[in-house]
């Protein structure tokens, strides 16, 4: 019987912390600023902070990727005498996949682990509970301009690192390898469709940005405040944003180019 | 006769699986300094806790101004919250701000007042805690000392009816202890504040408390004027004063089921 309680009693508290997160998630968005000034300010701060300063991680990591999937695209193309093509594959496989998973996965590693040993901080130093002591929400102060920049940036990350990966492409594939770049631009038109390839890879990005602010946040905010509580809710923010931005990319696959 | 500004009226809290209090009732009056004394782990800082509505009881009321902080919904609450102050024991100073950004800050949030006032103000607060010369300085540049005075400076920004201290005394040189136990003083007797203040130094708290309570074991044990608590015959009082490794209250945390854990259910009991 008791392994039977035990799996039980998991599932139950898995439950309840699945309802709290839901809970903190819609109290995070629905906190209503007192200051549209303050809460402006608060967010650029954060746009900064989450946004800017990921760009230099994006913009290298979406070059080397690019560069990366033209040399092994071109390689295979070569085979069957198709090496243009690879300005379309490029193109596809950055904007459908590429472009929102690995920023998303970047993201959680950069911004999401910051932010979680941010909130994890100011718990364990009291800031936290000093906001709520003046009778300042901790959510609408702390929580919130942080999970909508981060729901704001990744999307636009995504965006950067599909072009950043596309001139990478371009450089190898052209100055190096010798593709004309006519044709790798105009194979690369006539294949990617703004409705089903540029936009379903935006809306994965927004739902990625959706789920790992959550979980960053939500981990810092939940965090057992001390020095090894701070440390596993940061790496719980690597690890489970990861899985679930790679769960979620497979459904959102499925539901956007599973028609076949 | 004095008014009483906090009432705790059979309070019982457990966590952990612990009980922290066992059917705790004391009394807090207007416009004076109370010190809470006791043995480290006994549960000071909770009560502070408590009675900011921080941590709900699971049985009891605490009554702040007669009203039952417990029952108020969120926002009555932090209406409430805005006629507190507390120092925590770590300053819990807003890292990302200056010293004057930290102590604006209520202000900002929860007045209407102008720039160039709360500049006036934030200078006048600084000057009371004797910091107008650090104003520009970020917290990670203060001394732990300098950092609880700011922190003070900050929990009397709004000008609030109570002000909590979590241990101010802990960690501080003679120096800065001196300095901290007369401003508590002088912004109590200024300001017509009720201080509540959370300590185990005997001397300095005794010093400035018009009224003390000393908890143990989950409950009060002593209550009465700094006088009477120095004459108290009560062995417990007598062992924590003077600071005696023997006597009814364990040195050492209780093992499960062991003998000082059964020697503690009989001194709650």
């Amino acid at each position: 019987m008791k392994p039977i309680v035990a799996l039980g009693t998991s599932f139950l508290d898995w439950l309840e912390a699945v309802g709290r997160a839901g809970i903190f998630l819609v109290q995070s968005i629905f906190r209503v600023p007192v200051r549209l000034n303050e809460a402006i300010n608060l967010l650029i701060k954060q746009l900064y902070s989450v946004g800017v300063l990921s760009l230099v991680i994006i913009v290298v990591s979406g070059a080397f990727i690019g560069m990366v999937l033209a040399l092994q695209g071109y390689s295979i193309l070569a085979k069957f005498g198709s090496e243009e093509a690879v300005g379309q594959l490029l193109a596809l496989a950055l904007l459908r996949e590429l472009g929102p998973v690995v920023t998303a996965l970047l993201f959680a590693g950069r911004a999401g682990s910051s932010l979680t040993a941010e909130i994890g901080l100011m718990k364990a130093t009291e800031q936290l509970s000093s906001f709520e002591m003046m009778g300042v929400d901790p959510l609408r102060r702390v929580i919130a301009p942080r999970f909508i920049a981060g729901v704001i940036c990744l999307p636009l990350l995504s965006i950067i690192f599909s072009a950043t990966g596309i001139m990478g492409g371009l450089v190898v594939s052209v100055s190096w390898l010798g593709v004309h770049d006519g044709a790798f631009w105009s194979l690369m038109q006539q294949s990617v469709y703004f409705d089903t390839d540029i936009m379903n890879g935006f809306i994965k990005a927004v739902c990625f940005s959706v789920v790992v602010t959550w979980i960053a946040v939500y981990q810092g905010y939940e965090c057992v405040p001390t020095s090894e509580g701070i440390g596993k809710a940061t790496t719980r923010t690597v690890v489970l944003g990861s899985l679930a931005i790679l769960a979620l990319d497979f459904v959102l696959t499925a539901a956007m180019f599973g028609d076949f | 006769m004095t008014e009483t500004y906090i009432k705790v009226e059979n309070v019982r809290f457990s966590r952990a699986g612990r009980t922290i209090y066992e059917n705790v009732s004391l009394s807090i009056p207007r416009g004076k300094i109370t010190a809470v004394m006791g043995p480290s782990g006994t549960g000071k800082t909770t009560l502070l806790r408590l009675i900011a509505a921080q941590l709900a009881p699971d049985s009891g009321r605490i009554l702040v101004d007669n009203q039952d902080v417990h029952t108020l919904s969120r926002t009555d609450l932090y209406k409430v919250r805005r006629k507190m102050g507390m120092l925590f024991q770590s300053g819990a100073l807003f890292s990302d701000m200056s010293v004057a950004e930290n102590i604006a800050f209520p202000m900002e949030e929860h007045t209407q007042l102008s720039h160039d006032t709360i500049s006036q103000r934030v200078s006048d607060k600084l000057h009371s805690v004797g910091l107008r010369g650090a104003a520009d300085l970020m917290p990670s540049e203060l001394s732990g000392g300098m950092a609880r005075r700011v922190a003070l400076a900050r929990a009397i920004s709004l000008d609030p009816e109570l002000v909590m201290y979590d241990e101010p005394f802990t960690g501080q040189d003679p120096i800065s202890k001196g300095v901290l136990v007369s401003l508590i003083r002088q912004l109590n007797d200024s300001a017509n504040m009720t201080s509540v203040l959370v300590s185990h130094d005997v001397e300095e708290s005794l010093s400035i408390a018009d009224h003390v309570c000393i908890l143990s074991g989950g409950r009060v044990i002593a209550e009465g004027t700094a006088e009477a608590i120095r004459a108290s015959n009560d062995p417990q009082v007598k062992q924590f004063l003077n600071g005696e490794p023997d006597g009814p209250v364990p040195f050492h945390y209780p093992e499960k089921g062991g003998d000082l854990e059964r020697d503690q259910r009989g001194v709650a009991s």
